[in-house]
C-alpha cells in the first residue's frame, strides 16, 4: 500500500485521485481551504460545483483578446453573453441554486466585465451572501487594475480566493496585449498603460498575500507574444505567494471580433500549451483542469444547469436556507466519505503497477502514454464519445497516472450548432486529442471508431463506469504487456546523459 | 453642447456609472446620452469620462459631431499601418 513511487515533482499519486499531493508544499490551513474548491482542487472538481453570477458589467482596461460586446475573455470563452443581474437578484439566485444543488460550494463573481471596476455591485453581493449563506465560499476574479484600492473592503467580506489575470510582468510585452487602460479618470495608452497595470497587479497580489487571502494567477498564452515570458511570470508570482498558476490558451477567432481575432493572431496548439504548462509546473503548482467556465454557469464544472435557474423560475421558489444548510452539510459529508474511499482504492492500483515494474527489473522504463477520458464528473468514465465537449488528459507511466489537463473540443467554435457538420466536429475532436494514444469513453459510434484508429488514437469503451485512474492504469498495463511501450530510440540517450 | 452615443455601441456599461451628470442610460437599441443633461464633464473632469473609457472607436461624438475616438486611436494602430501590423501578427 505504501509503495507508490515518488516522481521528482513530489506527486505521489494521480493528480485527480488526490488533490493534496500536488499541493503538498502548502501549509495545512491552505490545503484545507482548497480541498473542496472545484476550481482549485484537481479532485474536488469531480465532486463539487461552483457557480458564477454576472453582476459586474463594466471594465476598465482593454485586452486585445476581448470583444467587449461579450463577457470578459479572461473568464469565459469569447462570444458568451451572460444575463446581467442586480446584486439582489444574484443573491436570490445563489440561494436557490445552493438549496437545490448541495454540491455547489463556491460562488464567484467574474464578470461579465471586471468585478472590481464595479466595486459597489460586487461588494454588495458578497456582503449579503456572507451574511445569508455562510457555508458558501466566495471568490472573485479581476484584471488587477483596481485591486489595491479594494483589498481592504474585500477582506471585510471574508473573501477566501482571488484570481488575478497576469499575462506579463514586462511592460514591453504588456504593450502588445493591452492597448489602453482607464486610470484616474483618464485613458492611458501604450507602454505606460501596461506599466501601470502591471504595478497594480503586483501590488494587489502582495497586499492579498500579506492578509492571508489565497491568490490564484491566470495567464493567457499568446504565441509569439508571451509564451517564453510566462515562465518568468510564473517565477515572479510564486515568489510573491500566489498558490496556483493556471495557463490558458488564447482563443482568437475572427468571428468573435476581437482585435487578435481580426488581425489573425493564432492561438497555441494543444502541444504548445502543454509544453508551457509543464515548464511552469516545475516552478509551482499548476491548475490544469480549468475549463474556462462561463461567468453564469451553474453546475458541476464543464456542465451547465443555468437554464434551471432563470430569474422567473427563481421568483417562484421559496427558499428556506437554514433547512437547506443542514441538507447541504449531510451531502458534503457523504461526498467526503466517497472521496476517501476512492483514494484508498486508487492507492491499491498503484501498488500493483509498481510491483509489476519490480517484476521486470532489467527492462528499460516503458515510455509514458497520454490517454484522454470522456466524463461528466464523479471521477468515473461515464460519457459517450460523441457527447463529450471536452476530454480530460492523463499521462500514464510505470510510476503513476497523472492528470495533465482538459482539452476542449469546441475550443475554436462558439458552440452547439455553429460547429459545422458532424465530420468537421469529429476532425476537431481528433485535432484536440493530438498526442493521445488512447481515448476512454462509455460508448463510441462505429464511424468515429474507424477515424480515431486511422489517426493513431485507440478508442476504448471497455471501462465504462470505472474510476478513471484505475481504468487508465489497466489499459497502460495491457499496452505494456503487449509490448507496445518499448522506449523510443531517443530515450536511452536521455537516460544516460 | 452635448456628447452623443451612436450606433456601434456594444452596451458594455463602462460609461454609464462614470458620467457625473447621470446623462447616460440604456435605451432600446443601445446606451444613449441625454443631450439636456450632458455637461461635457465641464468643471468635473479634464476629459469627458464616457469617451475616455468607451472601448469602441467612433461611437461617441463630441459636441461638433466629431468622433472622439477615431479609427486606430484605441487599437493603437493607425489605418495606414494596419496591413503591416497584420502581417507582423500573423507571422507569430
Ligand atoms: S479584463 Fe476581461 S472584460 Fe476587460 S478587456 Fe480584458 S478580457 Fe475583456
Ligand atoms: S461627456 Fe461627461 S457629462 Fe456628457 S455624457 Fe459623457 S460623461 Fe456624461
Ligand atoms: S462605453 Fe461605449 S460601447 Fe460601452 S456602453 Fe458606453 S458608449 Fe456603449
Amino acid at each position: 500500500m505504501e509503495l507508490k513511487v515518488q516522481s521528482p515533482g513530489g506527486c505521489a499519486s494521480s493528480g485527480c485521485g488526490s488533490s493534496g499531493d500536488r499541493l503538498a508544499y502548502l501549509p495545512e490551513a491552505i490545503r484545507a481551504k482548497v480541498n473542496n474548491h472545484p476550481c482549485f482542487s484537481e479532485d474536488a472538481h469531480h465532486h463539487y460545483a461552483r457557480m458564477h453570477v454576472a453582476v459586474a458589467p463594466a471594465c476598465n482596461i482593454q485586452c486585445h483578446y476581448c470583444n467587449r460586446k461579450y463577457d470578459c475573455s479572461n473568464e469565459s470563452r469569447p462570444g458568451v453573453v451572460s444575463e446581467l443581474l442586480t446584486p439582489d437578484q444574484a443573491v436570490k439566485k445563489v440561494l436557490a441554486v445552493a438549496a437545490n444543488i448541495p454540491q455547489m460550494t463556491v460562488l464567484g463573481i467574474a464578470g461579465p466585465g471586471d468585478p472590481l471596476a464595479n466595486p459597489e455591485r460586487t461588494l454588495e453581493t458578497f456582503r449579503q451572501l456572507s451574511e445569508k449563506a455562510p457555508d458558501i465560499k466566495l471568490c472573485v476574479s479581476t484584471n488587477g487594475l483596481a485591486l489595491p484600492s479594494v483589498v481592504e473592503e474585500l477582506c471585510k467580506h471574508n473573501i477566501e480566493h482571488v484570481t488575478i489575470t497576469i499575462n506579463c510582468v514586462d511592460p514591453d510585452v504588456g504593450a502588445k496585449i493591452y492597448p489602453w487602460i482607464f486610470w484616474n479618470n483618464r485613458r492611458i495608452k501604450g507602454r505606460r498603460a501596461a506599466e501601470i497595470l502591471i504595478e497594480q497587479q503586483q501590488k494587489g497580489l502582495e497586499m492579498l498575500v500579506a492578509r492571508g487571502v489565497l491568490v490564484k494567477v491566470n495567464s493567457v498564452l499568446i504565441p509569439g507574444v508571451n509564451e517564453e515570458h510566462l515562465k518568468e511570470v510564473s517565477r515572479v508570482v510564486k515568489a510573491k505567494g500566489a498558490f496556483l498558476h493556471n495557463v490558458m490558451p488564447l482563443i482568437a477567432e475572427a468571428e468573435h471580433g476581437t482585435f487578435y481575432g481580426l488581425m489573425g493572431q493564432r492561438g497555441p496548439t494543444s502541444e504548445e500549451l502543454q509544453t508551457l504548462q509543464d515548464a511552469c509546473a516545475g516552478d509551482m503548482a499548476m491548475m490544469r483542469h480549468c475549463r474556462q467556465c462561463r461567468a453564469d454557469a451553474v453546475g458541476m464544472l464543464g456542465e451547465d444547469r443555468g437554464h434551471e435557474f432563470t430569474l422567473d423560475k427563481i421568483e417562484q421558489m421559496d427558499i428556506d436556507y437554514a433547512a437547506a444548510m443542514t441538507r447541504r452539510a449531510e451531502v458534503h459529508a457523504t461526498i467526503e466519505a466517497n472521496r476517501a474511499a476512492q483514494r484508498q482504492h486508487s492507492g491499491e492500483t498503484f501498488v500493483s503497477l509498481a510491483s509489476l515494474k519490480r517484476g521486470l527489473p532489467r527492462k528499460p522504463e516503458p515510455r509514458p502514454v497520454l490517454m484522454a477520458v470522456a466524463t461528466t464528473g464523479g471521477g468515473v468514465i461515464n460519457q459517450h464519445f460523441g457527447h463529450a465537449r471536452e476530454f480530460l488528459v492523463y499521462e500514464a507511466s510505470s510510476q503513476d497516472v497523472r492528470f495533465i489537463g482538459a482539452r476542449k473540443v469546441d475550443l475554436y467554435c462558439s458552440g452547439g450548432d455553429s460547429c459545422g457538420e458532424a465530420e468537421t466536429k469529429l476532425q476537431k475532436t481528433i485535432r484536440a486529442l493530438a498526442g493521445c494514444e488512447v481515448v476512454l469513453c462509455a460508448k463510441i459510434g462505429y464511424e468515429p471508431w474507424g477515424q480515431l484508429e486511422a489517426a493513431g488514437i485507440a478508442p476504448n469503451g471497455e471501462h465504462a463506469m470505472e474510476p478513471i485512474e484505475e481504468a487508465i492504469a489497466a489499459v497502460y498495463r495491457e499496452l505494456e504487456e503487449s509490448g507496445r511501450l518499448e522506449p523510443s530510440v531517443a530515450e536511452p540517450r536521455r537516460l544516460s546523459a | 453642447m452635448a456628447f452623443k452615443i451612436i450606433e456601434g455601441c456594444v452596451n458594455c456599461w463602462a460609461c454609464e456609472p462614470l458620467c457625473p451628470s447621470q446623462a447616460i442610460a440604456l435605451a432600446a437599441s443601445h446606451f444613449l446620452i441625454d443631450a439636456r443633461k450632458c455637461t461635457e464633464c465641464e468643471g468635473e473632469f479634464a476629459e469627458p469620462q464616457c469617451a475616455s473609457i468607451c472601448p469602441v472607436e467612433g461611437v461617441i461624438l463630441d459636441g461638433l459631431g466629431v468622433p472622439v475616438n477615431p479609427p486606430g486611436s484605441l487599437t493603437g494602430i493607425p489605418p495606414e499601418r494596419l496591413a503591416a501590423a497584420m502581417a507582423e501578427i500573423q507571422a507569430r
